[in-house]
């Protein structure tokens, strides 16, 4: 049967095996993953210029920033990062429920994420700090409002994910899109590891 | 090279080691927290990095699963983190070299 198919493969040449779908749908997320590195780069390039040509503003700025909700919303994003990883290997042993749950308890914590930005944003803005008020503002709002949107559009996907597997649509032998969709919101987690220290530390 | 990736089993992390990253994630987010309250000057934002940099590694090798994907995995994995290094270092040496600056 294996041998059958691989002869299929090359006869065709469009058709892979499962095996070989797998490896591609997961290089490519990392390839994507990679385009995303570069895209949030940019703004952590223009932080680097910007900090050391004004850095009293910078240090000033960054005390504006609530550390204790930064630092609430960092943990929060980690413990989704873990619940997100044992949803992976709950699914890669077959088991449907846990691994539903765990992805509930992911998107559980991203909203909670951002319910605890939104009230920092309103914070802000009762404070009369907005993008235009300085060069450091203008960074934060740009680098976490860039980070949100991560934040839902991973939610969105997770969404979809949650949904299908609860649906049973994943198992042991076929959880590549839970894999995939789990990548996705460790990047997510792995800019805020960054943009947390940055913008609240050390500013 | 096929009948090799027929043969390899798909590697699964047990539980047990994602709560040990996560408990060692914590400890260095505490750290790095309890650590920004003094004051050591440049040394501050070196420690934060550092810090935050393991905890990326962290995530990425085990949370990603990247310790156990094959080189062209790694290849995709470091190479946007070369280019990143060189957007950021250009940039830099570019804004910080001219004669008569913007």
């Amino acid at each position: 049967m294996e041998q059958a198919n691989m002869e299929h493969a090359e006869d065709h040449g469009l058709h892979l095996t499962p095996e070989q779908e797998y490896g591609i749908s997961k290089l490519g997320m990392w390839l994507f993953l990679g385009t995303e590195i570069m895209l949030f780069g940019g703004l952590f390039a223009a932080y680097a210029i910007f900090r050391a040509k004004y850095p009293e503003l910078f240090l000033e700025s960054h005390q504006e920033l609530n550390r204790e909700m930064g630092a609430v919303n960092t943990c929060i994003l980690i413990f989704s990062s873990l619940t997100m990883a044992i949803g992976v290997t709950a699914i890669q042993r077959g088991k449907q429920m846990l691994a539903g749950i765990m992805i509930l308890v992911t998107i559980i914590c991203g909203l909670g994420f951002g319910v605890v930005k939104y009230f920092e944003y309103g914070a802000k803005f009762a404070h009369h700090i907005y993008p235009d008020t300085n060069i450091f503002f203008s960074l934060y709002f740009m680098m976490t409002g860039l980070h949100m949107l991560h934040v839902f559009i991973g939610l969105a996907v997770l969404g979809v994910i949650m949904v299908l597997t609860f649906k049973g649509k994943f198992n042991e032998k076929y959880s590549t899109p839970v894999e995939i969709g789990g990548l996705y919101w460790h990047l997510v987690d792995l800019v805020w590891i960054y943009l947390f220290p940055l913008l609240y530390l050390v500013g | 090279m096929s009948e090799h990736t027929h043969s390899e089993e798909k590697h699964i992390t047990s539980y047990k080691a994602y709560f040990i990253v996560w408990v060692v994630l914590m400890v260095l987010t505490f750290l790095t927290v309890y650590v920004s309250y003094f004051d050591f000057g440049q040394l501050n934002i070196v420690v934060a990095m550092v810090v935050a940099s393991i905890k990326a590694g962290a995530v990425a090798l085990f949370f990603m699963h990247l310790k156990f994907e094959d080189p062209i995995t790694w290849l995709y994995a470091l190479f946007p983190i070369g280019l990143l290094f060189l957007l950021i270092g250009m940039t830099i040496v570019d804004t910080f070299t001219r004669i008569f600056p913007l």
